[in-house]
């Protein structure tokens, strides 16, 4: 709210506000700061707060326009409070129990049910019961809690997969690999040829779960992962081992120093051309541009297990919660309404189109190749997973698998010593 | 350098006590009543506010390090589980012991090289010196900037393809060091650049320090045929020993204190686990674990109230003296 | 002595010179990358010669990160956290150093080791502190002393609040006790005493004060991290990680910006050089 009457008129807002805080700052500090804080506080009822985590200028424009639409449409005014992603994400528990805004950006699967069930979130269950008909069964039950209830409103999703660029590979006249052999056959190849086989980055401290989930299910099967997630498997056990040590076997095929890089620039390693391949979320697309987008392409990570072939897809689901004791309810709701709507997620996914709608209503037709490829992905699948930080315990997900993870990228051979720590973290965030 | 003789004037107007020179007691019962409730004021508030802002929080790290709790909900939620957090935490937390190592590399860095490193410029600067103000505006200039900053410009030098460091090295197109993402040298890296903002401070305080040294010592030194070494550390250095226990403290609260520049580098991890980080994570982060946070908080706090009890000891000692 | 070695001399200049260079270096580096286009570092790498020099990063730094809006949520916090920093803090110090009185050595104890504290100590419990002190809206708008820039000054003014007694009474211990009993002959009360003898005296310790924490406070990172929850209301130092998502893999935005988030701090330090040492040499070589 300070931030429009300075921006629009800089010097007058700035310097009135200069006089009042000088002018208040002595004995007077507490009225002085009263007044600048409380600018817009007798609007609550036709005003609502969304807490936002697209903090990158691509995703952060493009849900302001969607925000603005609904504001033209419903006569409400959203103030939007921006967080940097990682940083929204590492404050949620706070964020939530403090002031948290009336409507906010969250993830599908363990994640949203903790803090569902912990009571710090909103029941959704009277909104989905006017949207439910614009979403498949999966999806509500994404949405769903223990409880029975719903928290939470899908707005996009994305799958994870192996991302090539087209005119690299005919170039040179790589073929998508079937299997882990395959794959690691062309990437040994990639690497006579003087491409980085597979690009990765890991100093965001999620992107290399990814690697381990897609090893894990592949492996082990769509059930392990959620028992695995869920507590209930031993992190020393043989299964888990397994997994790191395929992993082993692929690192020296992935991009060195992958703890000191951002997975952008892992990207723009691949829209470079200096990589040949990189296994990411398809949000990767947002740092490819015009022609290079078209010639964007992925396929789900290769068959390891015959037992369990391609039947698992990661594909994370994002949506929105409502805070536990919202200023603005009704605002709330109907702001939650509109986000379920096709035209919300397609407006947003017109400045952003590396994911696609969650909404079965929305029209494809004007989907760009990698959304009808990414639909279609998600489609064929049997199993859905969200991702390893969304499917456990968020205790467990950011201290003791993100440092675990990065020690074993770091030095693979202290495996032992690694799991044993995992593991032992484990059993203590399990057993609290 | 102040407060010498203070004590030595009259003591009072009111009821000057030949027996008492401090005439404690005799002043605070010579007040007003008035003036006793203004004093009461005055000492009062800011009082009542450092307690409850500091140290009622301080000691309530203590208590809850006693807890297993996820810090949501009231406190009766709050399972109190004794000493296990303080047992897991040693035996088996993996970050632990290499944040305890870090921050004691941390510590031995920073008191050895920008004090040494300090020290000599101040020596060197200590002195009538065309530009001498130039050159001390230069060297303490980074320590205003803030050690977020000092992670967001460095991080421009230390980039292993674009950043100046490998560029002069002529790494950067063969084979370029990673300085912030090895796990075996980043600490250091990073330790340079929060060094690059202590020296300047560490200079400062000995320069004032060398300042307050009788030049008559030196010169007589001179006269006698020692050296500029001899003079140094027989006459100088011996002057110095309360600037250096202040350099002491500072650099070990500094050290303890650091957290800023790795959080922003890469929240401390991957090599640049801290004790503070630790604790941060735990009690900030999406999985608040409030009790173990703050367990690890108390073993930083032990460890800090060691310097500081150390520090008081000095300073209020000195007090008594004079 | 000085014209008698002038080899040694050279040898100073040259040292201390290259010294102040190799210090200046990371953010002449930052300035050099911050004045050039993206295009010209993406196509020859940022060690090189500059094609041309523009001010243009600084002005999308300024506009497309807001910066205005977060030096204004910074100085709504560092201006009155100052005020009152400096105003409770001479109070105390006026009390323990003027006065004899049974607790004094153990009350300046007590502010000089809070300030020692590491903020991780205290921050858990200040949270938990702050989210269960409800203010009135006209207050805080979050309607708790949680997220609000009231909560933000009072720990500041707190924390800091332990060098600046520290300081300050060494100062008042210099000033003669002659000056404060006559003004009291002259029936003024301990206030007055206080407010029109004693505290213009410390002006120049106060100044120095000033200096120091303004940048201190400015620079504070961690507590408005941790007790601000909407990043609009972010003071600049803390929102720097929201810039750094604005910016992204464009260094020459992140050099501008980290530059203009620097400026306040360094034209302080350029304007007000003297003050800034005095206050830095006042609390720590006392003694």
């Amino acid at each position: 709210m300070t931030r429009f009457s300075a921006g629009t008129h800089p010097l007058l807002g700035r310097r009135a506000l200069l006089k009042a805080i000088v002018a208040g700052a002595g004995v007077a500090a507490v009225p002085g700061l009263a007044a600048c804080g409380s600018d817009g506080g007798g609007a609550a009822t036709d005003a609502v707060s969304f807490g936002n985590n697209q903090s990158d200028q691509v995703p952060k424009d493009a849900i302001t326009a969607v925000l603005k639409a609904f504001e033209g449409e419903s006569g409400l005014k959203v103030a939007i409070n921006t967080k940097q992603h990682e940083q929204y994400q590492e404050q949620i528990n706070n964020y939530l129990q403090g002031k948290p805004d009336d409507v906010l950006s969250w993830f599908a699967g363990y994640r949203m049910r903790f803090f569902a069930e912990k009571g710090l979130t909103g029941d959704l269950s009277e909104v989905w019961s006017k949207v439910s008909g614009g979403y498949e069964p999966a999806l509500k039950e994404a949405s769903t809690a223990s409880d029975g209830k719903q928290y939470l409103i899908p707005f996009v999703q994305y799958p994870w997969g192996v991302f090539y660029r087209k005119s690299v590979w005919q170039q040179r006249g790589y073929e998508q690999p079937k299997t882990l052999d395959e794959l690691v056959a062309l990437a040994t190849k990639m690497r006579a040829d003087g491409l980085v086989p597979i690009a990765f980055a890991q100093k965001q401290g999620w992107p290399g779960m990814g690697t381990f989930d897609q090893l894990n299910f592949r492996l082990n099967g769509y059930q392990f992962h959620v028992d695995l997630m869920a507590g209930k498997e031993d992190w020393q056990g043989p299964k888990v081992r397994e997994v790191f040590d395929t992993w082993k076997r692929l690192l020296p095929l992935h991009q060195e120093n992958a703890l000191g890089r951002d997975w952008q620039e892992a990207a723009q390693a691949l829209q470079q051309g200096k990589a040949g391949m990189y296994l990411l979320g398809s949000f990767v697309a947002q740092q490819f541009k015009g022609p290079d987008l078209d010639d964007l392409d992925f396929f789900p990570y290769p068959e390891i297990n015959p037992e369990h072939g391609q039947d698992t897809v990661e594909a994370p689901i994002d949506g929105f919660m409502m805070s536990r004791k919202p200023a603005n309810p009704e605002g709330a709701r109907k702001l939650l309404e509109y986000l379920s709507t096709p035209a919300a997620q397609l407006a947003y996914l017109k400045a952003d189109p590396s994911q696609i709608p969650t909404s079965n209503k929305a029209d494809t037709s004007g989907y760009t190749p990698l959304q009808k490829k990414s639909a279609q992905v998600i489609k064929d699948a049997a199993h859905i997973t969200q991702f390893l930080d969304r499917d456990t315990d968020p205790r467990f997900a950011s201290d003791a698998a993100t440092n675990g993870l990065n020690a074993f990228i770091q030095n693979p051979d202290d495996l032992d010593s690694i799991l044993k720590g995992m593991a032992d973290q484990a059993k203590t965030i399990f057993s609290e | 350098m102040t407060a010498l003789d203070s004590p030595a004037k009259p003591a009072g107007a009111s009821a000057p006590s030949p027996t008492s020179r401090r005439g404690r007691r005799r002043r605070a019962t010579a007040l007003a009543p008035r003036d006793k409730l203004v004093l009461g004021l005055m000492l009062g508030v800011p009082s009542l506010l450092h307690l409850a802002l500091v140290w009622v929080p301080a000691l309530g790290s203590v208590g809850l390090s006693f807890s297993s709790w996820d810090g949501i909900g009231g406190f009766a939620d709050i399972d109190w589980v004794g000493f296990q957090n303080y047992v897991d935490i040693f035996t088996r937390y993996p970050r632990f012991w290499p944040a305890v190592q870090h921050n004691l590399i941390w510590l031995l860095f920073l008191l050895v090289v920008p004090t040494v490193a300090g020290l000599l410029l101040a020596v060197l600067l200590d002195r009538q010196l065309r530009f001498g103000r130039i050159y001390q505006s230069a060297l303490y200039l980074p320590m205003v900037v803030s050690l977020a900053l000092v992670g967001f410009i460095w991080q421009l030098i230390y980039q292993p393809e674009q950043g100046l460091l490998n560029n002069v090295l002529g790494t950067a197109s063969t084979d370029p060091v990673n300085w912030l993402g090895d796990p075996d040298i980043n600490l250091y890296a990073v330790l340079v650049a929060a060094g690059w903002r202590h020296t300047g401070y560490v200079m400062l305080l000995y320069l004032a320090g060398l300042k307050s040294v009788d030049p008559a010592l030196k010169e007589a030194a001179a006269l006698d045929g020692a050296n500029a070494w001899q003079t140094f550390f027989r006459v100088t250095f011996p002057v110095l020993k309360p600037v250096n226990v202040v350099v002491l403290v500072v650099t070990v609260i500094e050290g303890l204190r650091a957290f800023d520049i790795v959080y922003v580098i890469n929240k401390g991890r991957n090599g640049l686990e801290l004790l503070s980080v630790l604790v941060t994570d735990n009690i900030i982060g999406e999985s608040s674990r409030i009790g173990w946070g703050s367990a690890l908080a108390v073993v930083l706090l032990l460890i800090s109230l060691g310097f500081i009890i150390t520090y008081l000891f000095q300073v209020f000692r000195e007090e008594e003296r004079t | 002595m000085t014209l008698a070695f002038r080899p040694a001399r050279v040898a100073l200049h040259a040292f201390l010179v290259l010294t102040c260079l190799a210090t200046l270096a990371p953010l002449l580096w930052a300035l050099y990358a911050s004045l050039r286009t993206y295009d010209d570092t993406a196509r020859n790498g940022y060690f090189s010669v500059a094609e041309s020099l523009t001010l243009d990063n600084f002005t999308t730094a300024w506009t497309q990160a807001d910066l205005p809006h977060y030096y204004l949520n910074t100085l709504i916090v560092t201006v009155p956290a100052l005020v009152l920093v400096l105003l409770l803090s001479s109070m105390v110090a006026y009390g323990v150093s003027r006065f004899g009185f049974r607790f004094n050595v153990a009350l300046l104890m007590l502010f000089t080791a809070g300030n020692l504290l590491p903020q991780q100590v205290i921050v858990t419990p200040l949270w938990r502190l702050y989210l269960l002190t409800p203010l009135p809206s006209w207050l805080s708008d979050s309607g708790m002393l949680l997220d609000s820039q009231l909560g933000l000054v009072l720990i500041h003014v707190a924390f800091q609040s332990g060098f600046c007694v520290f300081v300050l009474s060494n100062y008042m211990k210099t000033i003669p006790r002659e000056l404060g009993e006559a003004a009291r002959v002259d029936g003024a009360g301990v206030f007055r005493q206080y407010w029109q003898v004693i505290l213009p005296l410390c002006r120049p310790a106060l100044a120095a004060l000033a200096t120091l924490e303004f940048t201190w406070i400015y620079n504070d990172f961690l507590w408005a991290l941790v007790l601000i929850q909407t990043g609009e209301k972010m003071p600049i130092t803390s929102a720097l990680q929201n810039l750094k998502g604005t910016f992204f893999v464009d260094n020459n935005l992140v050099a501008a910006g980290s530059l203009l988030v620097a400026l306040p701090t360094l034209v302080v330090f350029f304007v007000l050089q003297r003050q800034f040492i005095g206050g830095l040499t006042l609390g720590s070589t006392k003694g």
